[in-house]
C-alpha cells in the first residue's frame, strides 16, 4: 500500500508549498497541445497571476471528475472538456455554471464558444487527411471520393465509434451538411448511414488514439483518412506531403470547465479569462492550428497560420459543427448499434 | 505410571478448550489479511454487484411520479395525475445533478429522453410562463403543449419502469435482453445486440491466446529448465522482457513490425513467400499476437516453476523401464507438469479476459474484448450501471469456466 | 563353459564429464551371472557413475562395457532390458501402483490381462498384495520402495540396478529390506549390482564386493575375504573398524609363515609380526591394521612380550552387544589409539586410566603401505 504514503506525504509537500503560492491544477489533453497552452495561457497566466499551475494530463475520462465531485474531494481545478462530455457533465451536476460578468460577458466570445458550464478554449476540426504523393493526378475532395475505393485505392482510417463515422458516411451518401443530424435522427437515416459503413468495410482501418492515423499515413498503412487537424498539421511541419480536405469537416470546440466544489473557483476564473485573452488565443493558433474562441484574436493572427486554422471562413463553407446535443440524446443508441455494426 | 485420575467430560472439556484457543490465535494471525481482503476483494465485488442492479435515481428524484405511475398497467391513457405530479416533482428537484441522472437513466431507453427532461426541468426553473407552465397549479395539458414527445408512451412507460431502485435492465441489457413494455423479457433486435458476441469473441480471443501461449510457452519453458542455472536467468530475463515497457511502447512496437510496410511484410516478401503484403495488425491477427506476447511469460513461469520440480530420475527411470526417450517424455514427464500447465493456462486466460487496451489499439472495430466496454461505460459513457452490469457478465462467466475447469482439471490431474 | 564366463565385463572403461578430472578410471570389472554384486565406496568414488554408464545413463570416455560378449557401450538405456532401483524411488506420481508396476510390461506391448496377471504376481512378490489401486503418495516410504523394486522386476529384466535404493528409509526398515532383498535375489536368481556407501549393508547382502575409491577398483571380493583380507589400507579401513598402528618394515621373517614381516613401531616398544599384504620391501614405511575384535587384553604384562604393546585405557564405551575400549599405545611416538572389542563378559574388562597389554596375534596384523 505504498499509494496512499506516497499520496499523503505530496498532499503535506503540497500543503507546505500551498503558502508561498496559490496553485491551479490544470488539466489537459497532453501532447503538443499541452505543451501549447502551458506556453500560450499557463505561463502568462503565472506572470499575471503569481499562482503556479500544475498542469495534469487526462484523456477525456469524465469518470474521474464524477468520482471526485462524488466524493466533494476535487483537486482538478480546470478541466479542458469535449463539448459532449460538457454538455452531459453540466446535465448531471459535475461543472460549475460559469459566471460570464467575471469574463467580460458572452459577447466577447463567439456564440458557440458560450455554454452554461464552459468557456470556449479553443476550435478544433476532424478533416479528411491523405497523403499528396500517394495520388500525383489529384487527391480526395470529398467523403464520397471516401468511400471511392476504385479511384482511390488503398486502406481508410476512420476513427472507431459512432460518432464521426456516421456523420462522415450520410455526407458521402449525398446528404447536405446541414442535413446531416435531421437525417441521423431518423431510423432510416441511421440504416443508411449503416449500410454506407458496411459498403466500406473490408477496407477500413479504425484508430482509437489520435496519433494513430497520422503514422499510418506516414508509412503508407491508409491511403485516406480521417484525422485531428492539429495532429496532420504538426506532422505537415516536419515536412510530410499531407494534405487536409477542409470540405466535409466536423469542426467542433473544446471548453474549460470548472469541476462543481473546486476550493480555487475564483483563481480558476480568473485563468478562464487569461485564456480568452486576444493576444494569448493568437499565440496558441500558432503554435497548435486550433481556432480561436473570441473574435478579436483573429485579426492578430498572420495570414499563413490561419489559412490551417478550421475557424477561418474558407475552411468552414462546407464544414458541419458537431452536434453535441444530437449525440447526447442519440449517443448510447448509435454506440450500441455501432458495437452490434462491428460484431455482426 | 497411571495418569491422574479426570472423568471423561472433564477431559473432553479441556481438549475443546486447547482446540478453541488455538483457532482464535490462529483467527488472530489472520485477521488483517482477512480485513485487507474484505477491504479490497469483496467490499468493491459487492459494490460491482449491486451497481449493476440497484439504481435509485429515479426513484429518488421523482417520488410523486413513481407514486402516480405505479397503478397504470402501460396500456391505458396515462394518468393526467402522472403529469401533474411530474411536475411537481421536476420543479422540488433545485439539484440538477439529480434530474441529469435521471435523464441520463431514461436516454438509455428512449433516446432523446435526455434532453426532453433536461429542457422541461430548465423551462420550469427559469422561466416556467414563458413555457406555458403554471408553477403553483401545474396542469396536465403544459407537459405535451411545451415539447409534444411527453405525448410519446414510452417515455412514461421508462420512467414507470426505472422508479424501482432494484431492476435488472443494465443486467438484461447485457446478455442482449430486454424488458418490453408489460415487463415481459425479449430478446433485444439483432441489430442492437452485440454483447453476446462480443463475450463469446472475448472468451474467443482469450482461447486461442491461452492455446498460442501454451504451444510457444511448453517447449521454450523445457528448453530454460534444461539450461544451467546463469544461462537460465539469462533466458528468463529475455522472456520477462515484455514487462519492462509500457503497453503503450508495446503496441507501437508491433505496429513497426506488423504494419503493411512493416518488418515482417518486407520480410515475407522479399523472401518471395508472398507477393501482397499480409493483413498482420488491426484485426484479430494482430490482437492474437500482441497479446501472445505480453502474456507468454506468465505461461512459462508456472510451467519452468513446475518442470524444474520434476525429478530428474523420472525420465531414467522411464527409459530404463524400456520406453524410448520422447515416448518417456510424453508419458512420464509432461503429466508431471500438469499443475503447472493448468496454472498457466488459468492466468494467462484470465489475464487474456481483462486485456483491452492491446486489443483497442492493435485490434479492429469487431476485435474489442468486452472489458473495453466495461471501460467505455465506466470512463466515457460514465454509465456506472452498464459498465457494472458487463463487469458481473465477465465475473460470472469467468467463474462458470473456472468451475468446469476444476472439475476437467481434477479429473485429469487425480483421475489419470 | 557359459555359466562361468562374466555376465557384464568393463574393459578399460574410464569416465570424465569436464575433460580433466576421472570419475572413473580405467576400470576392469567382470559381473558374473546370478551374482549380487555391491559397487561399495565413499560418495564421489566413481561407483554411481559405473552403475549409470552400466544402465546407459551415461557413456563411458573410453573403454567398452560387454553383455554376454558383445558391446553395449552405445545401447541407449531402453533397449538394455535392466530394472534399475532409485533411491528416491522414482515412481511415477501420476500412476497408481498398479499402472507403475505395469509401465515396462505396457511399453513392451504384453496383453492386458497378461500384464494384470504379472503385475498381482510382481506385487505379492514384494508383499503389496491387493494394493494395486492405491496412489503412490498413499504409500510409506518402504511401500514405495517395494513398489519400485516390483517394478523393476517386473519384466524379468537380464539384471537389476540399484542405486542406493534403502538409503531414504530408517535402520530398522532398511535392516529389514536387506534381508528382503537378499530373498528375493535367491529366489529369482537375477544378477544384482547394488550401489551403496554402506559398509555393513554391502556386506550383509552381497556374494561379492567392489570397493571404489577416486574413480578406481581398489578390491572385489568375498565379503568375507574382504573384511579378513583386505588389499590395501583403504579397504582395510572402509569396510569394518579397524585399529591402524605406524611403522617401519623391519625385517622379513625366516621362521614364520612365508610372508611374515616384522614391523617396527618406534621407541623402546618392542617390534610386532604381521602379514605382509602389498610386498613390502624392508625399510619401507607401513601401518599394521588389525580387526579390533582380534586384539587381546591383557591385564598383567605377560611374560613373553612378543607382539604385545602396553597401553593405558582411554575410554569404554557400552555398546550392548560387546564393550569398546580406546587405549593409548604408550612408549609409541605420539601415542597412536587402539580401539578393542571385548565380550560383555570378557575378564580383562579394564576402567579407564588402566594399564593393559594388547597382544596383536600376527596372522591377524596386516601390513599395508
Amino acid at each position: 500500500m505504498i499509494r496512499p504514503v506516497v499520496s499523503s506525504l505530496l498532499l503535506i509537500a503540497c500543503a507546505a508549498t500551498a503558502h508561498a503560492a496559490p496553485e491551479l491544477v490544470i488539466v489537459n489533453f497532453g501532447g503538443a497541445n499541452g505543451a501549447a497552452q502551458r506556453k500560450a495561457f499557463y505561463e502568462p497566466f503565472e506572470r499575471t497571476s503569481g499562482a503556479k499551475v500544475v498542469a495534469v494530463e487526462y484523456n477525456g475520462e469524465q469518470a474521474r471528475v464524477k468520482a471526485m465531485v462524488e466524493a466533494r474531494k476535487v483537486t482538478w481545478d480546470v478541466v479542458e472538456v469535449e463539448s459532449p462530455d460538457l454538455s452531459r457533465g453540466c446535465d448531471e451536476g459535475l461543472y460549475e455554471r460559469v459566471d460570464w460578468s467575471k469574463l467580460g460577458g458572452k459577447a466577447a466570445y463567439l456564440p458557440a464558444a458560450v455554454h452554461d458550464c464552459g468557456v470556449g478554449a479553443f476550435m478544433w476540426s476532424t478533416v479528411m487527411a491523405y497523403d499528396t504523393s500517394r495520388f500525383p493526378g489529384g487527391g480526395p475532395k470529398t467523403w464520397a471520393d471516401f468511400w471511392d475505393v476504385k479511384r482511390f485505392p488503398g486502406k481508410r482510417g476512420l476513427r472507431k465509434g459512432a460518432r464521426y463515422a456516421l456523420e462522415f458516411a450520410l455526407l458521402a451518401d449525398g446528404v447536405k451538411p446541414a442535413d446531416v443530424y435531421k437525417v441521423l435522427a431518423t431510423r432510416d437515416g441511421a440504416d443508411r448511414a449503416f449500410r454506407r459503413l458496411t459498403e466500406l468495410a473490408p477496407h477500413l482501418q479504425w484508430w482509437e488514439a489520435g496519433a494513430q492515423p497520422v503514422q499510418w499515413l506516414v508509412a503508407n498503412d491508409v491511403a485516406i483518412t480521417s484525422a485531428y487537424n492539429g495532429r496532420i498539421d504538426a506532422a505537415r511541419r516536419e515536412g510530410r506531403p499531407l494534405a487536409v480536405v477542409w470540405a466535409g469537416s466536423l469542426y467542433d470546440f473544446d471548453y474549460w470547465a470548472v469541476p462543481k466544489g473546486s476550493p480555487n473557483r475564483d483563481l480558476a476564473l480568473r485563468y478562464i479569462a487569461t485564456a480568452g485573452v486576444p493576444d494569448h488565443q493568437a499565440a496558441f493558433a500558432r503554435l497548435m492550428p486550433y481556432g480561436p474562441t473570441v473574435p478579436q484574436a483573429v485579426a492578430r493572427i498572420d495570414a499563413e497560420t490561419l489559412k490551417h486554422l478550421p475557424s477561418t471562413p474558407a475552411n468552414m463553407t462546407d464544414a458541419l459543427k458537431f452536434d453535441a446535443r444530437f449525440w447526447a440524446d442519440q449517443g448510447e443508441v448509435l454506440e450500441k448499434r455501432f458495437a452490434a455494426w462491428a460484431a455482426r | 505410571m497411571t495418569p491422574p485420575a479426570v472423568d471423561a467430560p472433564t477431559l473432553a472439556r479441556a481438549v475443546r478448550r486447547e482446540r478453541r484457543r488455538r483457532t482464535a490465535g490462529g483467527l488472530l494471525l489472520v485477521a488483517p489479511l482477512l480485513v485487507f481482503l474484505g477491504l479490497t476483494l469483496l467490499l468493491p465485488i459487492g459494490t460491482l454487484l449491486a451497481r449493476a442492479v440497484h439504481d435509485p435515481q429515479v426513484a429518488t428524484a421523482l417520488p410523486a411520479t413513481a407514486q402516480a405511475l405505479d397503478a397504470w398497467d402501460r396500456v391505458a391513457p396515462l394518468p393526467d395525475a402522472a403529469r401533474v405530479a411530474l411536475q411537481r416533482d421536476l420543479l422540488a428537484a433545485t439539484d440538477d445533478a439529480r434530474i441529469g441522472g435521471v435523464a441520463r437513466r431514461l436516454n438509455g431507453d428512449v433516446p432523446g429522453a435526455r434532453s426532453l427532461v433536461m429542457g422541461t426541468w430548465r423551462a420550469l426553473h427559469h422561466d416556467p410562463a414563458a413555457a406555458g407552465f403554471d408553477p403553483t397549479a401545474p396542469r396536465a395539458a403544459a407537459l405535451e403543449a411545451f415539447d409534444a414527445r411527453w405525448a410519446d408512451p414510452a417515455v412514461w412507460i421508462a420512467i414507470a419502469r426505472n422508479a424501482a431502485a432494484f431492476n435488472p435492465d443494465d443486467l438484461l441489457a447485457a446478455v442482449d435482453l430486454r424488458r418490453d413494455a408489460q415487463g415481459g423479457i425479449a430478446r433485444v433486435p439483432a441489430d442492437e445486440s452485440a454483447f453476446g458476441r462480443i463475450l463469446a469473441r472475448t472468451l474467443g480471443v482469450s482461447a486461442a491466446v491461452t492455446a498460442l501461449c501454451l504451444l510457444l510457452g511448453y517447449p521454450l519453458a523445457w528448453w530454460i529448465s534444461t539450461l544451467p542455472p546463469q544461462r537460465a536467468a539469462l533466458a528468463m530475463i529475455a522472456v520477462l522482457l515484455p514487462f519492462w515497457t509500457s503497453v503503450l511502447v508495446r503496441a507501437a512496437a508491433w505496429v513497426v513490425l506488423l504494419q503493411r510496410e512493416g518488418l515482417v511484410n518486407q520480410a515475407l516478401i522479399a523472401a518471395g513467400v508472398i507477393a501482397e503484403p499480409l493483413a498482420l495488425i488491426f484485426n484479430r491477427t494482430g490482437v492474437v499476437i500482441s497479446m501472445t506476447h505480453v502474456l507468454l511469460p506468465f505461461m512459462v513461469l508456472p510451467l519452468l516453476a513446475a518442470m524444474r520440480a520434476v525429478p530428474p530420475t523420472l525420465m531414467r527411470a522411464a527409459v530404463s523401464l524400456g520406453s524410448p526417450p520422447l515416448q518417456a517424455f510424453v508419458r512420464v514427464w509432461m503429466p508431471q507438469t500438469r499443475a503447472g500447465v493448468a496454472a498457466g493456462v488459468l492466468l494467462v486466460f484470465i489475464l487474456a479476459l481483462g486485456y483491452y487496451v492491446t486489443p483497442a489499439l492493435l485490434g479492429g472495430a469487431d476485435d474489442q474484448m468486452l472489458s473495453y466496454y466495461v471501460a467505455r461505460y465506466a470512463n466515457v459513457e460514465i454509465d456506472w450501471g452498464m459498465a457494472c452490469a458487463l463487469a458481473v457478465v465477465l465475473l460470472a462467466a469467468t467463474l462458470v469456466l473456472y468451475t468446469l475447469y476444476r472439475r476437467v482439471a481434477r479429473d485429469t490431474v487425480l483421475g489419470a | 563353459m557359459t555359466d562361468t564366463a562374466p555376465l557384464v565385463r568393463f574393459v578399460g572403461v574410464g569416465k570424465t564429464f569436464d575433460g580433466r578430472a576421472w570419475a572413473v578410471r580405467a576400470l576392469d570389472l567382470d559381473i558374473r551371472r546370478g551374482e549380487f554384486l555391491t559397487l561399495l565406496g565413499p560418495s564421489g568414488s566413481g561407483k554411481s557413475t559405473t552403475l549409470a554408464m552400466l544402465a546407459g545413463f551415461e557413456t563411458p570416455s573410453v573403454g567398452d562395457i560387454l553383455l554376454d560378449g558383445v558391446p553395449i557401450t552405445r545401447t541407449p538405456p531402453h533397449r538394455r532390458d535392466f530394472g534399475v532401483v532409485f533411491q528416491n524411488y522414482a515412481l511415477f506420481p501420476h500412476l497408481d501402483v498398479a499402472a507403475n508396476v505395469a509401465y515396462p510390461l505396457d511399453v513392451r506391448g504384453v496383453a492386458r490381462d497378461a500384464q494384470r496377471r504379472q503385475v498381482d504376481a510382481a506385487l505379492a512378490m514384494v508383499q503389496l498384495d491387493g494394493l494395486g489401486a492405491r496412489r503412490v503418495q498413499q504409500l510409506s516410504g518402504g511401500q514405495q520402495q517395494r513398489v519400485a523394486l516390483a517394478r523393476a522386476l517386473v519384466f524379468s529384466p537380464r539384471m537389476v540396478l540399484m542405486d542406493e535404493p534403502l538409503g531414504a528409509l530408517d535402520k530398522q526398515l532398511r535392516e529389514h529390506m536387506q534381508i528382503e532383498l537378499k530373498a528375493l535375489h535367491r529366489q529369482l536368481g537375477v544378477t544384482f549390482v547394488y550401489v551403496t556407501h554402506d559398509q555393513s549393508e554391502a556386506l550383509t547382502m552381497s556374494d561379492r564386493v567392489a570397493v571404489f575409491d577416486a574413480g578406481r577398483v581398489q578390491q572385489v571380493d568375498r565379503v568375507d575375504r574382504l573384511y579378513e583380507a583386505p588389499a590395501s589400507r583403504f579397504v582395510a579401513g572402509f569396510v569394518g573398524d579397524s585399529t591402524q598402528i605406524p611403522g617401519t618394515v623391519a625385517a622379513r621373517e625366516t621362521t614364520d609363515p612365508p610372508g611374515t614381516l616384522r614391523l617396527a613401531v618406534g621407541g623402546a616398544a618392542p617390534t610386532l609380526r604381521g602379514v605382509d599384504a602389498e610386498a613390502l620391501p624392508v625399510g619401507s614405511a607401513a601401518v599394521g591394521c588389525i580387526r579390533p575384535e582380534r586384539i587381546e587384553v591383557l591385564t598383567a604384562a605377560p611374560a613373553d612380550a612378543t607382539d604385545t604393546l602396553a597401553a593405558r585405557v582411554v575410554d569404554r564405551v557400552y555398546f550392548g552387544d560387546h564393550l569398546r575400549l580406546r587405549c593409548a599405545l604408550v612408549g609409541l611416538p605420539d601415542a597412536p589409539v587402539a580401539t578393542v572389542k571385548r565380550p560383555l563378559d570378557h575378564a580383562a574388562v579394564a576402567n579407564a586410566g588402566a594399564s593393559v597389554w594388547l597382544r596383536f596375534p600376527p596372522a591377524h596384523l596386516r601390513l599395508h603401505a
